[in-house]
């Protein structure tokens, strides 16, 4: 055996994706919202990597390339979204966006 | 691998977990983006040593240069005042946050337990350079990448409506 174990890569993805879990359960701000989907996707992303770099396959890192393309999109139209909210609650409350009618 | 990249994997494996948690109870956002920023930073180490060159350079370029001025330039608009870091602290305070990251800390031992129980051969570290990245992508992955390129297509008229109708309102 050569090298960090494969496992370790894991543990890493998955106290990635679980930090941001506790992120996003834990806050109230849509800012923090999405900062911390963009932890998770990173998590998962490792995981993939890892996965990939122990069978010597590109196709791990394939993966990941598409997790960015899919956090990228995410992001432009989340954070447009936040945008108008804030101009039109004037707060980044998540729990305002319940009344969020028309 | 080279005992030096063991040893960096574990010490960026640290610090990547150690900025994200820094990164993820901030009251300011500014400070939170910018160990969002280390924390990425990190993990291109992390991908190097895992033997992908050509992530921790995307991972550079896009995540901590792209997404993370993106949320830098969504900040200096909102223009918070002081009285953000009050009202996050309202937030945060008490006992809210006792709940998820508790229940958040038994899901991460269970996922714990059963990867250390599988028992998983092999090592990570053989590099897989951009070359057989860029043959399969293009190869086999040729529609993902059709369909990564309507998903960002997509994501770019809506956010650009997102934005116009705000000007007009």
């Amino acid at each position: 055996m050569t090298g960090v174990p494969m496992s370790y890569g894991l543990i890493l993805g998955g106290i990635l994706f679980v930090l941001g879990l506790a992120g996003l359960l834990m806050r109230r701000n849509l800012l923090f919202i999405l900062i911390s989907i963009e932890i998770m996707l990173n998590g998962a992303g490792v995981a993939f990597v890892a996965a990939g770099s122990r069978w010597m396959q590109p196709d791990g890192q394939i993966m990941f390339l598409f997790i960015l393309a899919a956090a990228a999109g995410e992001v432009s139209v989340g954070l447009a979204l936040l945008l108008r909210f804030y101009r039109q609650q004037q707060t980044l409350d998540a729990d305002a966006a319940s009344e969020m009618r028309n | 691998m080279t005992p030096f990249l063991e040893v960096a994997f574990y010490v960026a494996a640290a610090v990547a977990i150690l900025s994200t948690v820094l990164a993820i109870t901030r009251l300011v956002a500014v400070h939170a983006l910018l160990y969002l920023i280390v924390s990425f930073l990190a993990l291109a180490v992390v991908f190097y040593t895992m033997g992908a060159p050509l992530l921790a350079a995307l991972e550079v370029i896009i995540y901590a240069g792209a997404i993370v001025v993106l949320f830098l330039f969504v900040v200096m608009m909102l223009n918070l005042g002081a009285q953000a870091r009050e009202t996050e602290r309202q937030w945060l305070a008490g006992k809210v946050w006792i709940g998820p990251v508790l229940l958040s800390a038994i899901l991460l031992v269970e996922v714990i337990y059963l990867i250390a129980r599988a028992r998983l051969s092999g090592g990570i570290g053989t590099i897989v350079g951009p070359k057989e990245v860029g043959i399969a992508l293009y190869g086999p992955y040729l529609l993902g990448v059709e369909l990564a390129s309507m998903l960002l297509l997509g994501a770019l008229v809506g956010a650009c409506h997102l934005g116009k109708m705000e000007t007009r309102t």
